[in-house]
């Protein structure tokens, strides 16, 4: 009898190996009984989600991750970091292997409706930008034909880069790394005229990773609209609701001015019956979420209002000083609405 | 004395190792597709459960991404398939130009650990532990790392006569221009191949008759070359060439190299001819030593010793571990994402993530790797067959 058939059948099946077994019970009764919230970050972008030398993890993203498991186990403290490369995160979600996924990621169509996974709520409005090195001479991202640009793989950067390339007949040469570090790497090298990903990872890289930030001019088009937002997996509504409220929460804080420092006596001493609601004085919104009355004080105390989130991670006074732009309350010339808490 | 004929013995039996044999492979035929079942249903079952799509129809919906260099023209807008053409293409072009440069370096070390000057001897050896000791992928970051930073930047190349360059943007050199004349060269070197053939098999036979030795090695070359000389002056002996001139991010007008390839290439060719020089003094080492001694004292020189007495026999030696490393450096040649080189594995996981089909790109990579291994393995098998022992 031959054994090759079998051999080859073999090999075959272990293409099947990739995906992983099912999932049972509810994500929330799952983080209660393991009394900690598993949370997929990015591997290191400063001002999002980034590891210090005591392995304390700090940014936009993570403090999404620390508000919920305030919310939930009422400790930000008991949040267990994963950090996923761009082509792993979505597995990682799916299989089981993390709660949710905090790590800067685009919004669109056919990831929400094809992955199995569902967006949450918008916690950072970005758009695609290119960084060139100051010397070049370059103004305008019009001005890179026939460019190599230097990207990271597993984005929606290069779909974005290639239809800015055909539209404006550029012929970018893209020039695609496994690794953050290896593209960086390469364009602070010199091998590329170019190194593109959304703006706030432009100023990111230029602020915590150049030699001298001012040798490295971002050109001023943004080619794409970047919503980036946490993602749970499909099929747990409850805990789909719950990370949604948790974002909303903080958004809507920041609106009624509830802060890390002022939470308590507003709590105690607040007429106003939006904040009574907030902070679960008048109605008890945690129970229609299967939380704790208090849920959203315990979520403020850890890592305060959207607003405090986004000046001490990534605001005008921290080293990667982005502008508030898009990403301010309606009711100032931004984009962050959120629905009323009640 | 008569004695009973003894029993026939039954065509069959419960009890026969046939029977036997035949119940094991039927269970172990049965247990690994019950276990490709569960995988697949399990799989299958799983991914609808969670609502996510699956299914290789993306391949044939449009790419919408570049891809920095590619053999055959490729456009975004083409479909995925086309996309992941171009990825198998590029691993086959490090692949074919890596096997064939690492075992001509590998054969120079192999043979260079025999040599009577200590000093060559002492550098073979040198090499071979150097390189084979370093991991690949570490090679591989030096290379690329002395290509980008090392190298000056585009707009001030190294030059050599002003036709080749080398800068950050890798290796220029210049390209004739194709015309008449080029493409009636390549026709008459194409022509003169069967001939060049056929006079190498006419000069064996003579000399198998004769005695009388005959090149079959330069003279059939020699023709191949005259025919394509022939060709050029029939065509107008043109003499124009693409030079390649700096431009604003690139080198313009000639060919060149990037340094992802020349960095993934460098880094294979010089780890694989490391193992291959291992394989080939140990194909040497294995000829008795006494063939040599019958060589010499027939009159034969150390160069004829060695290409018409111990190469014939080292290679039945060689052969096999001699594929292992052609299997292995295809392979490794997956770590080229790692520097930016758009191979097969690189342009997957960029439809992977546009696509979302984990399972369906994971499978068309291992079934590339597959197929491509396992002919490069029926190749060799069947080179092995030639080189082998004929006993008559």
């Amino acid at each position: 009898m031959k054994r090759t058939p079998i051999a080859l059948a073999g090999l075959a099946a272990a293409a099947l190996i990739a995906a992983a077994p099912a999932h049972a019970g509810k994500t929330l009764d799952a983080i209660k009984a393991r009394g900690q919230l598993v949370c997929g970050v990015h591997t290191g972008l400063a001002g999002f989600s980034a590891a210090d030398a005591q392995g304390n993890w700090s940014g936009l993203d993570v403090d999404v991750c620390k508000a919920i498991a305030a919310a939930v186990l009422g400790d930000a403290g008991k949040v267990k970091y994963v950090p996923l490369t761009a082509q792993q995160r979505f597995t990682a979600l799916q299989s089981g292997e993390i709660d949710i996924l905090s790590r800067n990621t685009t919004w669109t169509l056919s990831r929400d409706a094809s992955l199995g996974v569902n967006f949450v709520a918008t916690t950072y409005y970005d758009g695609q930008g290119f960084m060139v090195p100051v010397k070049s001479k370059i103004k305008s991202a019009k001005q890179l034909k026939g460019a190599t640009v230097c990207v990271q793989s597993g984005t929606t950067t290069e779909k974005n880069m290639t239809d800015f390339s055909r539209a404006n007949n550029l012929n970018l040469k893209p020039v695609v790394f496994e690794k953050i570090e290896a593209a960086t790497g390469a364009y602070f090298s010199g091998r590329c005229a170019a190194f593109t990903t959304d703006a706030s990872g432009l100023a990111s890289v230029r602020n915590k990773e150049a030699k001298n930030p001012a040798d490295h001019l971002i050109l001023p088009e943004l080619i794409s609209k970047e919503p980036l937002a946490p993602a749970v997996r499909r099929g747990d509504d409850e805990f789909f609701a719950i990370a949604k409220w948790v974002i909303y929460g903080l958004v809507e804080s920041e609106e009624y001015g509830l802060t890390q420092a002022n939470v308590d006596k507003m709590t105690a001493e607040s007429q106003d019956p939006v904040v009574m609601r907030l902070t679960g004085k008048s109605e008890d919104m945690g129970k229609h979420l299967g939380l704790e009355r208090d849920w959203l004080v315990k979520a403020l105390k850890a890592v305060g209002n959207y607003g405090e989130i986004f000046e001490r991670n990534v605001g005008p006074k921290t080293a990667l000083a982005l502008p508030r732009g898009a990403n301010a309350q309606w009711n100032k010339g931004g984009l962050m609405y959120a629905p009323p808490v009640r | 004395m008569t004695g009973r004929p003894p029993p026939r013995r039954r065509g069959w039996s419960w009890r026969s190792q046939a029977f036997r044999g035949l119940v094991y492979q039927v269970l172990a035929a049965a247990v690994i597709g019950l276990a490709l079942w569960f995988l697949a249903h399990n799989t299958v079952e799983n991914m609808r459960a969670r609502g996510i799509q699956s299914g290789f129809g993306f391949l044939l919906q449009p790419a919408g991404f570049d891809i920095g260099e590619s053999v055959i023209p490729y456009d975004a807008l083409e479909q995925n398939w086309k996309a992941f053409l171009v990825g198998v293409l590029n691993t086959l072009r490090v692949a074919v130009v890596g096997i064939v440069m690492a075992t001509l370096l590998g054969t120079l070390l192999g043979i260079g650990r025999f040599s009577r000057n200590a000093i060559v001897r002492g550098l073979c050896y040198g090499y071979v532990e150097l390189f084979r000791n370093i991991p690949v992928l570490l090679q591989l970051l030096v290379w690329y790392l002395f290509f980008t930073d090392v190298l000056p930047p585009i707009s001030e190349p190294l030059s050599v006569g002003g036709a080749f360059f080398l800068s950050k943007a890798g290796f220029s050199f210049p390209v004739p221009v194709w015309g008449l004349g080029q493409a009636l060269a390549a026709a008459g070197a194409a022509l003169c191949v069967p001939i060049a053939w056929a006079y190498r098999r006419w000069a064996i036979r003579q000399f198998e008759l004769t005695a009388k030795a005959r090149s079959t090695f330069w003279a059939p070359i020699a023709i191949v070359i005259a025919g394509s000389f022939a060709g050029w002056i029939a065509g107008g002996a043109p003499t124009a060439w693409n030079y390649p001139v700096a431009g604003a991010f690139t080198m313009e007008g000639g060919a060149s190299a990037t340094p992802e390839f020349l960095g993934v290439l460098l880094g294979l060719v010089l780890y694989t001819a490391a193992f291959i020089a291992e394989v080939v003094r140990a194909g040497i080492a294995s000829v008795a030593h006494g063939q040599v001694e019958a060589a010499g004292s027939l009159g034969l020189s150390r160069g004829q010793t060695m290409r018409l007495v111990i190469l014939p026999q080292a290679l039945r030696v060689i052969i096999p571990p001699m594929t292992s490393q052609y299997l292995n450096l295809t392979k490794n040649s997956s770590l080229a994402v790692a520097i930016g080189y758009p191979d097969v594995v690189s342009i997957a996981t960029t439809a992977l993530n546009n696509t979302g089909r984990a399972v369906e790109c994971i499978a068309i990579i291992m079934l590339v790797y597959l197929i491509t291994s396992l002919s490069t393995a029926g190749f060799m098998n069947w080179y092995n067959a030639r080189a082998a022992i004929k006993e008559r």
